[in-house]
């Protein structure tokens, strides 16, 4: 993905501490930059799908079929 | 084509010549193994494509194939043909490492991958395992285990990944077939970088059973090779239903070899603009162009909603690889690959309404994309959006822009493997430089017309994958 731009209400440093508690999920503090910039990438695409306008009805497919 | 090979060729010849070969009585399936393990031995060291080379096993085999010829037993299609599975792949007696640290404590597997087993059933003959980026995250070919596979084209070079052992190999001449999987693009961009053949199947084609995984909804397994028809041998082999993968086929095995020369005549051919005619570099739009100029294509289709189509593919890349890895980073996380860690990390504490919005965003495109193949047949991209970097490069400029490297080789695969398109990645040479990929993208289950424009498109000469210039 590109470098998406900073949204300042997303602070990915504050979310990845909180939710690492509830994954117990131990995060060596060096790690952070790095996960920070990735939750960042992850915000950004996740922005970009969710603008994508879907109707109620369309379902995941279970068991995906080409 | 298959070309007269003299004796001292045998390592380097295509899998057609060498079960013909057999087959006919001219060359003995021990000789060609045995010319295969020298190759490896003398070459190898330099690409570093092999983790596991399994000598003893590969003579065994041999020695009872040609103790079968003698006895005037009816040879498989691939007799005697050497070949070589990403480590990912299960090897009875050997833990499954899929790149990592951690996975060589697994106990070892107990049989071969369903696909390991029936190229070996068509007479091929397994001679080792091959390099990958770790847990098949990676894009690069690097590994901080086992070290980085090197182009060999250029050893300086990535080989791309996450197949870059099964690139390495293949484009090294160390085998002529490879196996491989691409969950994002992991067999289209090692093919595109090191300049081999590449076939990602529709998504359910070929078993996974007995593979390591990494995204259940994406992964895909293919071969790798250095010519159409050695792919197409290596395909037909290994397709057939399975139960131990819930997502495989349960229709009829489609016979590619009988129509492959059937030309392009009636073809409808586009290639795909907007999304992927920017953020590519000229050469990655030269080679397209070059294959549509080849095939006479004046058209130009819009695949819509593909840079939505390569978000949600990462999205749930992301979250997928990250429950699975779930607890091995609770309790060994310093034992991956840092970049692979914290990308595992950040996808483990994605919301799930993104994840789900993703799949449902898959079914919407889906539907789209396959509308266009009411009004075509074959479709054009660019593998990669530029030859292969440098190793340890860590950015990408696109369009002017800096965007990092590892996320960023996948942009034109991505939006394909999506919702499991078939596809050939053909390597085109533009220059004396590197090679490019071009993928040549077929509807699902169309597999026979990608391979039969790939295949017309290497009798032209526009599409090649020779053996690099090494010792």
């Amino acid at each position: 993905m590109t470098n998406p731009p900073e949204d300042p209400a997303f602070d990915p440093d504050t979310y990845a501490e909180a939710v690492a508690g509830l994954l117990a999920l131990p995060i060596d503090p060096a790690w952070m930059p790095s996960i920070a910039a990735n939750l960042r990438v992850l915000h950004a695409a996740a922005d970009l799908v969710g603008a994508f306008p879907l109707p109620d009805e369309a379902e995941v497919a279970p068991v995906f079929s080409a | 084509m298959r070309q007269p090979v003299s004796e001292q060729d045998w390592s380097i010849a295509p899998a057609a010549s060498i079960a013909t070969a057999l087959a006919e009585g001219s060359v003995r399936a021990r000789t060609v193994v045995a010319a295969a393990l020298d190759r490896i031995g003398r070459v190898d060291p330099a690409v570093n494509a092999f983790t596991q080379v399994l000598a003893e096993r590969a003579l065994a085999r041999a020695d009872r194939l040609d103790t079968a010829r003698d006895r005037g037993e009816r040879l498989g299609c691939l007799a005697g043909v050497p070949f070589a599975a990403k480590n990912l792949f299960d090897i009875a007696g050997l833990p499954t490492r899929a790149g990592s640290r951690i996975n060589r404590e697994r106990a070892p597997a107990e049989r071969d991958a369903t696909l390991i087993a029936r190229l070996e059933d068509a007479g091929a003959i397994l001679v080792g395992a091959l390099n990958m980026g770790e847990y098949a995250y990676d894009f690069t070919g690097e590994n901080i285990h086992d070290g980085n596979t090197r182009n060999p084209h250029d050893l300086g070079r990535m080989s791309g990944g996450s197949s870059g052992g099964s690139g390495g190999a293949v484009a090294a001449g160390l085998v002529p077939l490879a196996l491989a999987s691409d969950t994002n693009g992991s067999i289209r961009v090692p093919s595109a970088f090191c300049g081999c053949f590449g076939l990602k199947p529709t998504y359910g084609r070929l078993s996974r059973a007995g593979s390591f995984p990494f995204v259940g909804s994406l992964d895909h397994l293919g071969p790798m090779g250095r010519s159409v028809e050695d792919l197409a041998l290596a395909y037909e082999a290994m397709q057939g239903p399975d139960p131990a993968d819930p997502v495989v086929t349960g229709r009829a095995p489609d016979p590619v070899r009988a129509g492959l020369d059937a030309g392009v005549a009636d073809l409808r051919i586009a290639v795909a603009g907007g999304y992927f005619a920017r953020g590519a570099d000229a050469d990655a739009l030269g080679a397209v162009a070059a294959l549509a100029g080849a095939l006479s294509c004046t058209r130009t289709i819009e695949i819509p909603q593909a840079a939505r189509a390569r978000a949600s593919a990462y999205l749930i890349t992301a979250a997928e690889g990250a429950a699975l890895h779930l607890d091995r980073l609770r309790t060994r996380a310093s034992e991956f690959d840092p970049a692979v860690r914290d990308r595992l990390i950040a996808g483990a504490m994605l919301p799930a309404p993104f994840v789900e919005r993703a799949q449902r965003f898959r079914r919407w495109y889906r539907a789209a994309v396959l509308d266009l193949f009411r009004e075509v047949d074959i479709i054009l991209a660019p593998c990669t959006p530029c030859r292969a970097p440098l190793s340890g490069e860590t950015t990408l400029v696109l369009d002017g822009v800096a965007v990092p490297m590892r996320a960023n080789i996948g942009l034109f695969t991505q939006p394909i493997s999506f919702i499991g398109l078939p596809v050939v990645a053909a390597p085109v040479w533009l220059d004396d430089g590197l090679p490019l990929g071009v993928q040549i993208i077929a509807a699902p289950w169309r597999e026979d017309l990608a391979l039969r424009v790939a295949r017309h498109l290497e009798r032209a000469g526009f599409v090649r994958a020779p053996v690099a210039n090494l010792a």
